[in-house]
């Protein structure tokens, strides 16, 4: 797929892709731990969300510049779009069901933005 | 590269069992969604490592659907979700489902309830607590 002549230019991409690949490995390996060892619902959805997109990213970048094709490039950016706009929605809705099912500790929200007295909690 | 990828596959592939570990352990349905949840990124991960290995572009749309797929599971199981009765957390072993049953209904085991103990556990509990649980009713 390499429609680039080799040369320094591409050694270095590669260099730069396999830093991105390493780091967004790791970065997903923090989500798994952080799903895995913290307390409560809300914590495990913010590790879940938030390091996991961005090691996601962080990986395909590192795609992106190992394979060096511009559709395959577009395509990816695609599914970073996706991931930018779903994750935050997925996460937002997992907390707010869990917050009316009762499985959100409220004495730990400060400041409690969903407290019942506005009449509707969101 | 190979040093590269084997490390990476190495990480993402733990981040899969540990998220396999939460989906096992709950203690909640939406706990179990955000396992999924990070089961299918670190499935979109490892496609991503393996084309960036081969250089390879045909499993990119793949890559697209996945990311599509893993938050619509998210959101119809956190749409849906319900109040879960106390200590119906975790899913039952089969032989605590055929223990339950032997123990609180005679007719339903002579129903039958050999093999397939498991899989029809769940609508067991529902038919129970299905009145409690829609009683409660989600606030506001």
């Amino acid at each position: 797929m390499t429609e680039v002549e080799p040369g320094t230019w591409t050694n270095i991409a590669d260099a730069v892709a396999a830093i991105c690949l390493l780091a967004g490995a790791f970065l997903t390996f923090a989500a798994g731990v952080g799903a895995v060892r913290f307390p409560s619902l809300l914590a495990r959805m913010h590790a879940v969300t938030k390091p996991q997109v961005l090691g996601l990213v962080l990986l395909l970048l590192g795609l992106s510049l190992r394979v060096r094709s511009w559709s395959a490039v577009a395509m990816l950016a695609l599914v970073v779009a996706f991931q930018l706009m779903t994750a935050p929605v997925g996460a937002h809705l997992v907390s707010r069901a869990g917050f009316r099912t009762g499985k959100v500790d409220e004495s730990e929200l400060r400041p409690n933005e969903m407290e019942p007295e506005d009449g509707h909690g969101g | 590269m190979v040093v590269v990828v084997v490390v990476a596959i190495g990480m993402v592939v733990v981040a899969a069992l540990l998220a396999l570990v939460r989906v096992e352990k709950g203690p909640s349905m939406l706990d179990r969604a955000l396992g999924l949840d990070l089961l299918t990124a670190s499935l979109v991960g490892a496609i991503a490592i393996e084309a960036a290995w081969h250089r390879r572009t045909e499993t990119i749309p793949i890559l697209v659907a996945l990311s599509l797929v893993g938050f619509v599971g998210s959101v119809v199981i956190s749409r849906f979700v319900a109040r879960e009765p106390e200590g119906d957390e975790q899913v039952s072993s089969p032989e605590e489902v055929a223990a339950q049953a032997r123990a609180s209904d005679v007719m339903r085991t002579e129903q039958g309830h050999g093999g397939t103990a498991a899989a029809e556990a769940p609508d067991e509990q529902d038919e129970q607590d299905g009145g409690r649980t829609a009683g409660r009713g989600w606030r506001s």
